[in-house]
């Protein structure tokens, strides 16, 4: 009985900062120099899949969110790990590693996976095409913008 | 005009919308009228591409969303199922959780997800998208550009 309520009358902050390392991401006015999104996707695919080569990039300056935000990336990520796997197994991967990520914070995803040998032959990052405007006033963006703020 | 009677009539099902653009493409937007076409699963068996975007086939809402409009515009897929998920936000959530796919746009060949924007890219710079649609019965407009250069 007491641990329920100990649970139920924790304060909602407290709670998200024990489940979530995002917690402490400061308002989106103020663009946090530490980039904890950034760091968490680095930190959990290099965990997940450990590449020889990763680069995260937060392309939501591209995007209708507003400046600061961590809402849309592009990842290249070459490992072994991909090898003999279809393009969908290894996107697969990658979801599976940003699973906390793509359910809260982060709208879009851009995902290059390579094996190094593909990475040797064609050592180059795709780019993303021009934003159309579609987070603006989408519902959806916006909760995911209040996530990664909280 | 014949061709597009026909298409009308192929496209007249019961909740749909049907939304016949004024250029030659005739891919279909369809709408998840209220309570109907809720199953995804349904959904992406009508017909052999399918595709879930944010959207129009004539005004994407979204870079990714209209990199996928251009791909099949490429090849000649002219007649495809296209569903706006801004539309509706329980079709947006329940394409995520059919797939188990965290982002839109969707693309799904004869029932089966074959995967988002990256994906499709990649398969349309590797030849393999040519040899899917073939295996549709879908001739690529790219066979025959490729003919004609040989």
């Amino acid at each position: 009985m007491l641990p329920t309520v100990l649970h139920c009358v924790r304060p909602v902050s407290t709670a998200l900062s024990f489940s979530r390392p995002l917690a402490h991401f400061r308002p989106h006015m103020d663009p946090d120099p530490s980039r904890p999104v950034e760091r968490a996707i680095t930190t959990k695919l290099t965990n997940a899949l450990t590449p020889e080569h990763l680069e995260v990039h937060n392309e939501s300056h591209m995007h209708a969110v507003p400046p600061g935000s961590e809402s849309h990336f592009r990842v290249l990520v070459v490992s072994p790990q991909f090898g003999g796997l279809s393009l969908i197994q290894r996107h697969r991967l990658v979801n599976e590693a940003l699973r906390e990520e793509l359910s809260t914070c982060v709208h879009a995803l851009a995902i290059q996976a390579k094996t190094p040998e593909q990475w040797g032959s064609n050592p180059s990052l795709a780019k993303s095409p021009p934003c159309m405007g579609g987070s603006r006033g989408d519902h959806t963006v916006e909760e995911k913008l209040k996530a990664g703020r909280e | 005009m014949n061709k597009l009677l026909r298409s009308s009539a192929k496209c007249l099902r019961v909740g749909a919308a049907v939304y016949l653009p004024g250029s030659s493409a005739c891919a279909r937007l369809l709408s998840a009228a209220a309570g109907e076409q809720k199953d995804v699963g349904d959904m992406v068996k009508k017909d052999k591409v399918v595709v879930f975007i944010k959207g129009t086939p004539a005004q994407p809402m979204c870079g990714f969303s209209n990199a996928v409009v251009q791909i099949l515009r490429m090849h000649g897929v002219d007649d495809y199922a296209a569903y706006n998920v801004l539309d509706d936000q329980d079709l947006r959530q329940g394409v995520k959780d059919f797939s188990n796919w965290p982002t839109i746009p969707q693309v799904y060949f004869n029932g089966e997800f074959v995967g988002g924007c990256d994906i499709l890219l990649q398969m349309h710079q590797n030849g393999d998208l040519v040899e899917e649609l073939k295996k549709l019965g879908v001739h690529s407009n790219l066979l025959d550009a490729e003919k004609e250069s040989k």
